[in-house]
């Protein structure tokens, strides 16, 4: 059941993400001086922090979903549903080691 | 231990008689644009956030740079459309389960379509439309 909460939240929080990526990237049709300004606010600690949390819910909401697939088209996914779980927990955790100390030093850092 | 409402769903027969199966086909679709998204978000996040100097090098010409390539155009349109379809109807599985009232559940999937509508339009135009160098010198990129 919290595999299905988590992927709910993530869901949605991604969603009302997207809505505003898609903003800051319409921003580019009104010169570079405009959009390296909003995309400027993208860049200090605090942004790279929600930018990680981000990052950490697609990453749970891909491999949990790639679970449901498993789930409802593999024979045996039922069987190994729990199993599965364990697996996505296991991969989100080497994927998010791999990338939070390369953004989260971007994101503490300053200059190109 | 705090229990969470179960999930229900407007009363209303997935099966309409001559009016095909929508909700098998918005079932097929969630798992096959899932599928592709899952290469193309993690292919964006990878070339954005992780090569290179990650979030510090996204600016006006880090996109100029990726739009001079089709490739990268075609690529992130497609994320744009597929990736709002899919959680615009994520969406809607949701006020469906949680939006009992009528008026309330109504407005807001009219809601959900709007901004979903509006913003395939508005991207669609500027992955398309880009142009780092138009002619007016206060939008350029070319000096």
């Amino acid at each position: 059941m919290w595999s299905w909460v988590l992927h709910r939240i993530t869901g949605v929080a991604i969603f009302f993400f997207l809505l505003v990526h898609i903003l800051d990237s319409v921003v580019l049709n009104f010169g570079p001086d405009a959009y390296d300004r909003v995309i400027g606010t993208y860049k200090n600690p605090v942004l790279g922090l929600g930018e990680a949390a981000l990052v950490a819910a697609i990453v749970f909401h891909a491999l949990n979903g790639i679970r449901i697939i498993l789930i409802d088209l593999w024979s045996k996914g039922t069987r190994y549903q729990r199993a599965m779980f364990w697996i996505v927990v296991i991969l989100w955790a080497v994927l998010m080691a791999g990338f939070l100390p390369v953004h989260l030093h971007n994101a503490f850092t300053e200059g190109q | 231990m705090a229990t969470i409402d179960a999930p229900r769903t407007v009363p209303s027969p997935a099966r309409r008689r001559g009016r095909g199966n929508w909700e098998k086909w918005g079932w097929i679709y969630m798992r096959v644009s899932g599928v592709l998204l899952v290469i193309l978000i993690f292919g964006h996040l990878f070339v954005n956030l992780v090569a290179g100097d990650g979030i510090k090098a996204v600016d006006f010409a880090f996109v100029a740079g990726k739009w001079a390539s089709p490739f990268w155009r075609v690529w992130d349109g497609l994320m744009l459309w597929l990736a709002l379809i899919h959680g615009g109807n994520g969406m809607r599985t949701l006020v469906n389960d949680y939006a009992y009232r009528p008026t309330v559940n109504r407005a807001l999937k009219w809601a959900i379509f709007l901004a979903v509508a509006i913003l395939i339009v508005l991207g669609t135009y500027t992955v398309t439309a880009f142009d780092p160098c138009p002619s007016d010198p206060s939008l350029s990129f070319c000096q």
